[in-house]
């Protein structure tokens, strides 16, 4: 009874942080470009459950007409001898079939391409998103350059204006997968790549890396936010503003720390003179939802553990583990803090 | 059957069944940090107070480790090593980590006290900003440029394209005196 009751409840648990987490299913469509590719779906699995059912009625209807016998008597095979000009009818018609539904499948397949090809893209927001192991960069793009701005592993879009997106890798293969909005798209290092979607709900989305890349190829997410495009403008203006160095007594402190240990050895805080890049841009990484691309939430306690601990919380990851006194780790958050 | 074909059969499940036995390379993952200052820290010198203490760090405890050598080579390219020596130890502003001349010493501790505190003429000290673990991997992988590691450990290829030689197919150059410090311009 009490096992059955915490099943219960472990259910319930999980019902509750499914619905709290943001959305990642390609069957609540939030795009145009996912709505016909859940088209083609509902057509695949449709024609697929049909003709599943068809098959077994076919089955249960031949186990029902054959032949029986029971242990005593011997089985009636007269049927087999006889002619049988009803079932090579059945057959021609079931293989007719197929071939029209799968001719049906291959057409549909064929409209939904040519359909996801003729997004409008008039206006477009253009992002360059390279894959990292295992997180994910993007740079957003504007043919002004002191537009230009890079963030980490979290992306907002304006809803209703279509998206570029360039993809590409640095290391190994990686797969962009957004399922709200758009299908799988790889990334191959060396190569570029384009997806072109564009959000037309409101709201956060969770992507992930499709393609097994390495250790923490499962802790590589990212969240992307669609938001209406004034609210869109206003994020990318915060973004592009560099890291204030009006700082108090702690932070400052902080913001030595941070340049005299390993931190600035990868990462960039833009108005400082840390700018390396082969770790997140934290010009903002106190505006970000997640620390290291999706696995935490961000706030003081997982920021400490993380700087501390990073290969207990993502065994394997480049970041490496930094010895502080307490004193330089609460100074480092202070400073980290500020980066908004 | 065929008795030809069964002794094949009979090898191939043996070999089969050796199989799981085959040495698979650990990937040390570094542990906490030291929290305090090492108690037994890189020792230059044989010479001590008290009784001698052969130290645990003067040997490189990645020399033998192919992931360790290749995780060196990307710092290597990362932290801007070869900004000034090349990016494949040719040389440049500063001076060839490829060929037998070592101006400070071959020895893994040499290269590591290069690093971490700097030698006149040009090259920084990182001491503070590279992690210990990371510091012992370009350690190893500065050692592999001139083929002084294995060629089972030295990285076999790079990211990129690159004229030369991967250090796997390196010759092994014999250490010698000499070399001059980059003289200041």
């Amino acid at each position: 009874m009490t096992m059955r009751v915490l099943f219960f409840l472990s259910f319930l648990l999980h019902a509750a942080t499914v619905a709290a987490a943001p959305s990642q299913n390609a069957l609540r469509p939030a795009g145009i470009q996912a709505e016909r590719i859940h088209d083609l779906w509902l057509l695949t699995v449709g024609v697929c459950a049909v003709v599943f059912a068809a098959v077994l009625v076919a089955l249960l209807l031949a186990l029902w007409r054959s032949g029986r016998s029971d242990a005593t008597t011997a089985p009636d095979v007269a049927s087999l001898a006889a002619p049988e000009p009803t079932l090579k009818r059945n057959v021609l018609l079931a293989v007719g079939a197929s071939i029209a539904l799968l001719f049906v499948l291959i057409v549909a397949d064929f409209q939904t391409d040519r359909l996801l090809g003729r997004m409008p893209l008039a206006d477009a927001v253009h992002i360059e998103v390279t894959a990292h192991q295992w997180w994910w960069e993007a740079r957003y793009n504007d043919p002004e350059p002191g537009k230009i701005f890079s963030t980490a592993n979290e992306l907002h879009i304006p809803v209703g204006r279509p998206v570029i997106m360039t993809l590409k890798s640095s290391d190994v293969i990686h797969t962009f997968w957004l399922p709200n909005l758009h299908g799988k798209k790889d990334m191959i290092p060396g190569r570029t790549s384009l997806i072109r979607l564009r959000a037309d709900q409101p709201g956060t989305y969770r992507g992930q890396c499709a393609e097994f890349c390495g250790l923490e190829h499962a802790m590589m997410a990212f969240l992307v936010t669609a938001e209406p495009n004034e609210s869109y403008e206003a994020w990318a203006d915060a973004q592009r503003r560099e890291a204030s160095n009006v700082l108090s007594a702690r932070e400052s402190r902080g913001r030595q720390v941070f340049m005299e240990r390993s931190c600035v050895m990868c990462h960039t805080v833009q108005g400082s003179g840390a700018n390396a890049v082969f770790g997140p841009d934290l010009t903002h990484v106190a505006s970000r939802q997640t620390l290291a691309s999706g696995v935490l939430p961000n706030n003081r306690q997982q920021m400490a553990a993380w700087v501390t601990q990073p290969q207990k919380l993502k065994p394997g990851t480049n970041m490496p583990a930094t010895a502080l006194s307490g004193e330089e780790l609460e100074a480092l958050l202070d400073y980290l803090g500020t980066l908004k | 059957m065929n008795p030809l074909f069964v002794r094949q059969l009979c090898a191939c499940v043996v070999l089969l069944a050796l199989l799981p036995g085959c040495y698979r390379e650990q990937r040390p993952l570094p542990g906490a940090p030291a929290t305090a200052s090492p108690t037994d820290p890189l020792r230059l010198s044989g010479l001590q107070p008290g009784e001698p203490k052969a130290s645990a760090t003067a040997n490189n405890p990645f020399e033998k480790n192919a992931y360790a050598t290749s995780q060196g080579k990307r710092l290597f390219k990362q932290y801007n090593c070869a900004g000034c020596h090349g990016s494949g130890g040719g040389g440049g502003m500063g001076p060839a980590l490829m060929d037998d001349k070592w101006i400070y010493g071959p020895e893994p501790a040499n290269i590591y006290a290069t690093i971490v505190q700097g030698r006149p003429n040009g090259m920084p000290s990182f001491g503070g900003h590279i992690p210990e673990e990371q510091l012992w991997q370009l350690v190893a992988y500065v050692r592999s440029l001139s083929g002084q590691l294995g060629s089972a450990v030295a990285p076999a290829r790079s990211d990129s394209l690159s004229p030369g030689k991967a250090e796997q197919q390196r010759q092994k150059e014999e250490p010698r005196e000499g070399g001059l410090p980059q003289q200041a311009q």
